[in-house]
């Protein structure tokens, strides 16, 4: 027994711990309801292929949870070095679609039905998607890194100039894309893979790689814990928090691809729409605090996914489209107190007094 | 009370009378903020009780404190820096009007009297930032001192303060005693503890060594009951044959200035030299090493380093030519408080490097545990972060950022400035010691005695302006009488 104790105690000091567990909740309240309901027990976790495809409820979590779980990626880094949050993601997420079904389609033309009627190569459309987000993603960095405004001030410009721009470039219509290229985004299958999953996997892959091997995940987190300190010792702020608003606009951009495939439409008034606020709250979710400084780029995606568990939980369990936002806000402040400066405070005075009271004991 | 890896307070008791200044003495990581901040109600204690006039009380924020009677006044000033300083003087008390609504113009005036009845000269509507931090620091007491309280701490005030301030702190904590209040006065300066204080109490390692009377403890057996050790002989480190012949020149400035800061100085620096900026507060000392590392962008004049014309416009530039600059603000400018004490090492010398020449693990951790053992850094483990460390220790820590670049010419900015006595000589042994390596060090320093130990060359700054040097017959006096100035004796 005591070890189990203990060892519960080393664990819950690991700084993943909670993204963690809330996940393991999760899961067990899947596997009680498939108890009740008379199912296999585990039929939340199996999976199926079926005509060379993978199927099972935890790869539509990971599948939905794409485009959540990239811009988290973004914003983790964006809160870390500056202290504030990108709340133009979503919108960015439908420009950067609206862009690229208008540049594939030409200007006005609101169906592409046949490979003949594109106007130039589908990864050519992607790719400008993705780099108009990624000058989103600069003009906010500059406003945040040189002209010092504040970052959710700064971005709210996108945040409602975003879809605006993006309805102009569609000529305020719904541009569809009905190729099977365009569709393979956000509903075809790579391997054996839903497309996006293996998206989002390499976009989080990239970042790893990139704080493995260079120095950004040091520079970023000094920066946003101190910006004069790490000016004396030789670290251009500027250029790193610009850095990280190039780098959340361009992952928005990524994301924005993928939805807009889901539906393989531009439909900027829908694309991406609230996605900034699940980004944002995944990377709390995933113990980063919002203040900046220190960030845990894995508790963030772990935080989108579990939020997206969340809500296919919800589903499962019949909850109403339209009041699952209730229970999933539950669930948050749970976790959310849980992990609390003031919750861990306790605690950790809790266990003082008991050490305190041991040594006094003894003595 | 504990923290990371040490018990920060064990078995102390304390008692402080009424109408007296009571010296709480120790070296860094003693204790004493620790004892402080339990009587204080910012950190909660486990054991033991705190009696105030006979009844037993338990504080579980500053707020209780207050009420209790216990104002604090800490080193570094709690103020909000863009609010009037009136408001500061009344953040939470505001005077109301009948309908409940702040009145601003009886807040004003009673501010105004506050200040002239403590011979402070502010504009009480002034934002509280638009002065410096010795101003700062008086208004913090002035506001701890109107809230009627019994005991009033002082946490290191006078570490920013210069001579004649202190002197008026200590006029005024001398008319407070006299009133009844009980003082307690943390500080590091010796001097001042024998000027103001009745009885001291000293701490070490979070236990009591003893409470004396001020006669019955002289200088030296105060220092030894501190350290828990004699007193190692500060005359000593710097030899006579340090001072004689120095390499060629390394730093040229010639012109440099900063608007409303600093005005046009000159200032040459030999290899293996160490030269003290000397002056009063606001003098332009940091100023001066400021302009010449770039964290304040020089606006006029010519910098040569080792001979060749310099552009600086950031610090980063700076760096690579080798320099390093410890600032003056420990918390603001130095320590990255989140990151670890290995991270913290390693920032200058990684920035150095570039983003993308990330240094490898395994050479990170040597560097780390080289300089953690060579300064002799008190950190449970590299990845402590850097905050949980005491005073001194981050001080440390900052010093072996710069080591690790192997800098040639080293900028310190009141490196001892609220450190215990102990590393505050460990330190001027470095500094002796690079210069010995043939590297150029600026040290400033508020006391006279520290610079006297370890510079070749003193530069008197006043109001701004750098108005000479003094190579020969360094002693307190003459540097005292160049830093008065011509017109005052």
């Amino acid at each position: 027994m005591k070890s189990v104790k203990d060892w519960f105690k080393k664990i819950s000091k690991k700084p993943l711990f909670l993204p963690l567990f809330s996940v393991f909740l999760v899961l067990v309240i899947n596997v009680i309801y498939d108890a009740v309901q008379g199912n296999y027990i585990f039929s939340f976790f199996t999976f199926e292929l079926k005509e060379g495809a993978l199927y099972g409820r935890i790869v539509d979590i990971l599948n939905r949870g794409s485009e959540a779980a990239i811009l988290a990626i973004g914003m983790t880094l964006v809160v870390s070095s500056s202290g504030g949050t990108d709340i133009s993601v979503g919108s960015v997420m439908s420009l950067a679609g609206s862009l690229c079904c208008m540049l594939l389609a030409g200007f006005g033309v609101t169906h592409v039905r046949g490979p003949e009627e594109l106007q130039m190569p589908i990864w050519v459309g992607a790719v400008a998607g993705i780099a108009i987000a990624g000058v989103v993603g600069l003009f906010n960095g500059f406003l945040v890194a040189r002209m010092k405004i504040q970052p959710m001030v700064a971005t709210l410009i996108f945040f409602t100039a975003g879809r605006a721009i993006g309805l102009l470039l569609t000529n305020n219509k719904m541009v569809y894309i009905l190729l099977d290229e365009f569709k393979w985004f956000g509903l075809g299958k790579t391997w054996i893979l839903p497309t996006p999953t293996v998206i989002a996997a390499i976009c989080i892959a990239l970042m790893v790689l990139v704080l493995r091997f260079t120095s950004l995940g040091m520079y970023v987190q000094s920066v946003g814990i101190n910006p004069r300190a790490s000016r004396i010792a030789g670290i251009n702020s500027a250029a790193i928090i610009l850095l990280c608003y190039i780098i959340c606009g361009l992952y928005a951009g990524v994301a924005g691809i993928v939805a807009t495939s889901r539906i393989y439409s531009a439909d900027s008034n829908n694309i991406g729409l609230n996605l900034e606020l699940d980004a944002i709250l995944a990377v709390a979710l995933g113990g980063n605090s919002l203040g900046g400084g220190r960030f845990n780029l894995a508790g963030s995606i772990i935080g989108a996914y579990t939020i997206q568990a969340i809500t296919t939980t919800m589903y499962a369990l019949g909850v109403a489209k339209a009041q699952a936002p209730v229970y999933k806000a539950i669930i948050v402040i749970l976790i959310v107190v849980v992990q609390s400066p003031a919750v861990k405070a306790y605690f950790a005075h809790r266990k003082a007094q008991k050490e305190s009271l041991a040594i006094a004991g003894r003595s | 009370m504990t923290f990371p890896g040490v018990k920060a307070l064990q078995n102390v008791d304390f008692t402080l009378r009424e109408g007296e200044i009571h010296a709480l003495m120790g070296e860094n990581g003693a204790g004493k903020s620790t004892l402080i901040k339990c009587l204080t109600g910012v950190n909660d204690f486990e054991q033991g009780e705190i009696q105030m006039e006979g009844k037993s009380i338990r504080n579980h924020s500053t707020l209780d404190a207050q009420k209790n009677g216990i104002s604090t006044v800490y080193q570094e000033v709690n103020l909000c820096p863009n609010l009037s300083v009136a408001e500061n003087l009344f953040i939470g008390r505001e005077p109301l009007t009948k309908i409940g609504v702040i009145n601003r113009k009886a807040m004003m005036n009673r501010a105004r009297e506050l200040m002239q009845k403590l011979d402070i000269q502010v504009d009480v509507t002034k934002t509280l930032d638009s002065y410096s931090i010795a101003i700062q620091q008086m208004i913090a007491i002035a506001r701890a001192v109107d809230m009627e309280c019994k005991v009033l701490i002082l946490d290191e005030p006078t570490s920013s303060l210069d001579d004649k301030e202190v002197e008026k702190l200590f006029t005024l904590m001398r008319s407070l005693r006299d009133q009844g209040i009980g003082i307690i006065f943390v500080t590091h300066f010796l001097e001042q503890v024998y000027a103001v204080c009745d009885r001291i109490t000293v701490l070490r390692n979070g236990q009591l060594v003893g409470e004396y009377q001020i006669a019955d403890l002289p200088r030296l057996k105060l220092v030894a009951a501190m350290m828990g050790k004699d007193f190692d002989d500060l005359q000593s480190i710097k030899s006579k044959e340090d001072e004689t012949v120095f390499g060629e020149m390394e730093i040229e400035a010639k012109g440099l200035s900063h608007a409303r800061k600093i005005k046009p100085f000159d200032l040459d620096i030999h290899k293996g030299e160490v030269i003290g900026l000397t002056g009063l507060l606001g003098s332009g000392r940091s100023e001066l090493a400021r302009c010449i590392y770039g964290a304040d962008k020089a606006q006029t004049g010519t910098l040569k380093v080792g001979g060749r014309e310099a552009k600086i416009n950031a610090p980063i530039d700076a760096m690579r030519l080798g320099m390093g600059l410890l600032p003056d603000d420990r918390k603001a400018e130095g320590i990255v408080e989140d990151l670890s004490v290995r991270e913290n090492i390693m920032l200058a010398m990684q920035s150095l490097k570039g983003v993308r020449a990330k240094i490898p693990m395994d050479k990170q951790m040597e560097i780390t545990k080289k300089y953690i053992e060579l300064l002799e850094i008190k950190t449970p483990s590299t990845e402590t972060l850097v905050k949980q460390l005491s005073g001194g220790n981050q001080q440390k820590v900052i010093i072996a950022r710069w080591l690790a670049t192997d800098p040639d010419f080293l900028i310190l900015d009141e490196p001892t400035r609220g450190i215990d006595v102990g590393t505050k000589t460990e330190i001027q042994k470095l500094v002796v010691d690079l210069a010995r390596q043939g590297k150029s060090v600026i040290f400033i320093s508020s006391e006279i005695e520290e610079m006297l130990r370890t510079c070749n060359r003193l530069a008197v700054l006043r109001d701004g302006e750098k108005v000479g040097e003094l190579t020969e017959n360094l002693t307190q006096e003459s540097v005292m009488k160049a830093i008065a100035g011509g017109e005052r004796n």
